[in-house]
């Protein structure tokens, strides 16, 4: 039955029915979630932010094969856009808002892949990590318009008067949900389009690819720009939830935060970026809660996740390279394949 | 004295800092064609561990060689036990790893030693010398930077030049499979190779600590300045390191002292890009890099 659904067409409708089933059971499950709850509440709306941004390098390092360390600064690109936009237009609805920070953050990452198409391994990794810690301290040099230090703040969304009963984390979360869906079914799609072969054949081979009449340089740009759209949109939810923009939120550590998502989940795949995200939001308070047993000193407590996620990406990187998703996948293809008893001479490919 | 004079001054002698901190990227790129992006963060830790000795002995120089032996023990280890598993790899699972050693030591050093921020001793004083009857913008712990850095440049020097050990090295790093089949212990080697590049960036990590104060992340932005240094000077050289560093010092004065110190990190950006857009093999590289 699965099968049969996986072969409709075409693929965008396929992959809009599934994302609007998965988000009507997401939007379901915020209903039944307790709402006077608002920190759970809160982390949902950090796991879509995270989701967004996590599925669009997905596209970028997992399909394209180019590492991004500066994905948290492109999030911040977003996310000042918001803040600036909303500073001027106070009651702007958030969808255009979120369009603008994706459009400015999609325009930024034209000049940044432009150059990135040039690079390659640790080149490219190197100038993404000077973005990572050199686009924080522009912000704080203009701070008349950037606030400085301090970030800007950005209103908290409010539900519309028709929907008062909502309290307004929930709605966060709501407003949240919408671009995750839309984000997911159209990278879902891309990713079986020609775009998305194109972006997979540049990875495995850059010459070969260019015989086969791929423009290299200009898939590798496109791959950078889609994927710095998602990080501005990501940004600007994060300005959201937040309420406040400021070079602090923008961290190194967000960069390879995102990087331990995908890694975690698995490189290349979409699904995986959702259980990175899942990962990175709920694991530092599972954590947490963890310590009111054990009562370790808060130092040790505060810096265990992300000591946690370095450990991750060694151990991934020496054991288990395809990540959660993958490991899910592959006892999938085990479990089908005992049953059928032949054995399939498929290569298990990372995608 | 005059502004831009005095900003030249204090270039060269952050460039120095920047120059040793290229210097270890560049000795573990020729050996394993790794960029250690946890090579700043194993620095932070040095310093860290030169801080807790000369609390404990009340002795600068007793912290100092601690930090060197740490760094030399860190490197070998990194290299040993982790590292070594990923060296035949694709590239991208390396650099994923030495981010992963970053966190991990950005982490563990405040579970050790707390997240505040911390100062930390200069053996000479870090106020401006008078010679003369003026001031000068440089420090008696500039002149010390800038000679030890030096001093370390020509050990390394000799050591690659003039000795056996050196010989082997160059051997292994250069074509691994051929020393090998000579009796080259390439594994050790490389080990080895990763210590002494560890030094040299925990002397950078010990001498940013006096001016930049230490965090667990103090070291960031040092890695991106050393990192534009090691790609300006090739990736590939020890004397582009030094030449790198130099530029970089001096560029980034100039950016901060004439633009605003925040915009330091940014600049050096925008350098990083320039150099890779315009002359991508660096200034000092013998090897042509693949082209698309």
């Amino acid at each position: 039955m699965l099968n049969r659904l996986w072969a409709v067409r075409p693929t965008l409708l396929r992959n809009g029915a599934l994302g609007l089933v998965f988000g009507v059971v997401a939007a379901i499950a915020l209903q039944v979630i307790d709402p006077f709850n608002p920190f759970l509440v809160y982390q949902l709306s950090s796991v879509m932010y995270f989701a967004i941004a996590a599925a669009g390098l997905t596209v970028l390092t997992g399909l394209n094969g180019q590492l991004s360390l500066g994905h948290g600064a492109l999030m911040g690109i977003g996310a000042y856009t918001t803040a600036v936009v909303l500073k001027s237009h106070t009651d702007l609805n958030p969808g255009w808002v979120m369009m603008a920070s994706t459009l400015v953050t999609a325009v930024a990452s034209i000049i940044v892949g432009a150059a990135a198409a040039r690079l390659r391994g640790p080149y490219l990794a190197g100038a993404t990590l000077g973005m990572a810690i050199g686009l924080p301290g522009v912000a704080v040099r203009f701070s008349n318009v950037f606030g400085g230090d301090a970030g800007t703040t950005v209103p908290s969304l409010t539900p519309p008067d028709a929907l008062s009963t909502i309290a307004p984390e929930v709605w966060l979360a709501w407003v949240g949900l919408i671009p995750a869906v839309i984000t997911f079914v159209l990278l879902t799609n891309l990713v079986r389009t020609r775009y998305g072969r194109d972006f997979r054949a540049v990875r495995e081979d850059e010459v070969a690819s260019a015989l086969y009449g791929i423009r290299v340089a200009r898939t590798q740009v496109l791959a950078f720009v889609l994927s710095g759209a998602c990080a501005g949109l990501a940004g600007s939810l994060l300005a959201y939830t937040s309420n406040l923009a400021a070079p602090g939120s923008f961290p190194l550590t967000l960069s390879l935060l995102l990087l331990a998502a995908i890694v975690i989940g698995g490189l290349g795949t979409l699904p995986g970026a959702v259980w990175g995200a899942l990962v990175i939001v709920f694991v530092p308070d599972w954590i947490g809660s963890l310590n009111d047993a054990v009562h370790l000193p808060s130092a040790v407590r505060d810096q265990l996740p992300l000591a946690l996620f370095g450990a991750v990406f060694v151990v991934a990187m020496l054991a288990f390279p395809h990540g959660i998703n993958g490991g899910l996948v592959r006892l999938w293809r085990l479990r089908s394949r005992r049953r059928r008893s032949s054995v399939s001479e498929e290569a298990v490919g990372s995608v | 004295m005059s502004y831009f004079f005095v900003l030249t001054l204090t270039g060269i002698a952050a460039g120095m800092i920047y120059a040793a901190l290229a210097l270890a990227l560049v000795l573990i790129w020729r050996a394993t064609r790794i960029v250690n992006f946890a090579q700043g963060a194993m620095a932070m830790a040095t310093t860290y561990v030169a801080l807790a000795v000369i609390q404990a002995t009340g002795n600068y120089w007793f912290g100092f060689i601690a930090a060197l032996a740490a760094g030399l023990i860190m490197g070998a280890i990194a290299e040993r036990g982790i590292v070594r598993w990923v060296e035949n790899g694709p590239p991208l699972n390396a650099v994923i790893l030495t981010l992963g050693l970053l966190l991990i030591l950005e982490a563990v050093v405040p579970m050790i030693w707390g997240a505040q921020i911390r100062s930390f001793p200069a053996p000479f004083s870090i106020a401006s010398m008078e010679v003369g009857g003026t001031f000068i913008a440089l420090s008696p712990f500039n002149v010390f930077t800038i000679a030890v850095v030096l001093l370390v440049m020509v050990a390394l020097l000799v050591l690659f030049r003039f000795t056996g050990l050196g010989l082997s090295m160059r051997a292994s790093a250069f074509a691994p499979e051929i020393a090998r089949l000579l009796g080259v212990r390439v594994g050790r080697l490389l080990t080895f190779g990763w210590g002494i590049a560890s030094v040299a960036g925990a002397l950078a990590g010990l001498l940013v600590a006096p001016t930049l104060l230490l965090y667990p992340n103090n070291m960031d932005a040092i890695l991106v300045y050393g990192f534009t240094a090691a790609v300006l000077g090739g990736l590939d050289s020890p004397i582009g390191a030094l030449v790198g560093g130099l530029s970089m010092g001096l560029a980034l004065s100039f950016i901060g002292g004439y633009l605003g110190p925040d915009l330091e990190t940014a600049g050096a950006l925008v350098i990083l890009i320039a150099i890779l857009m315009v002359r991508p093999h660096g200034l000092f590289m013998r090897t042509a890099e693949r082209r698309v």
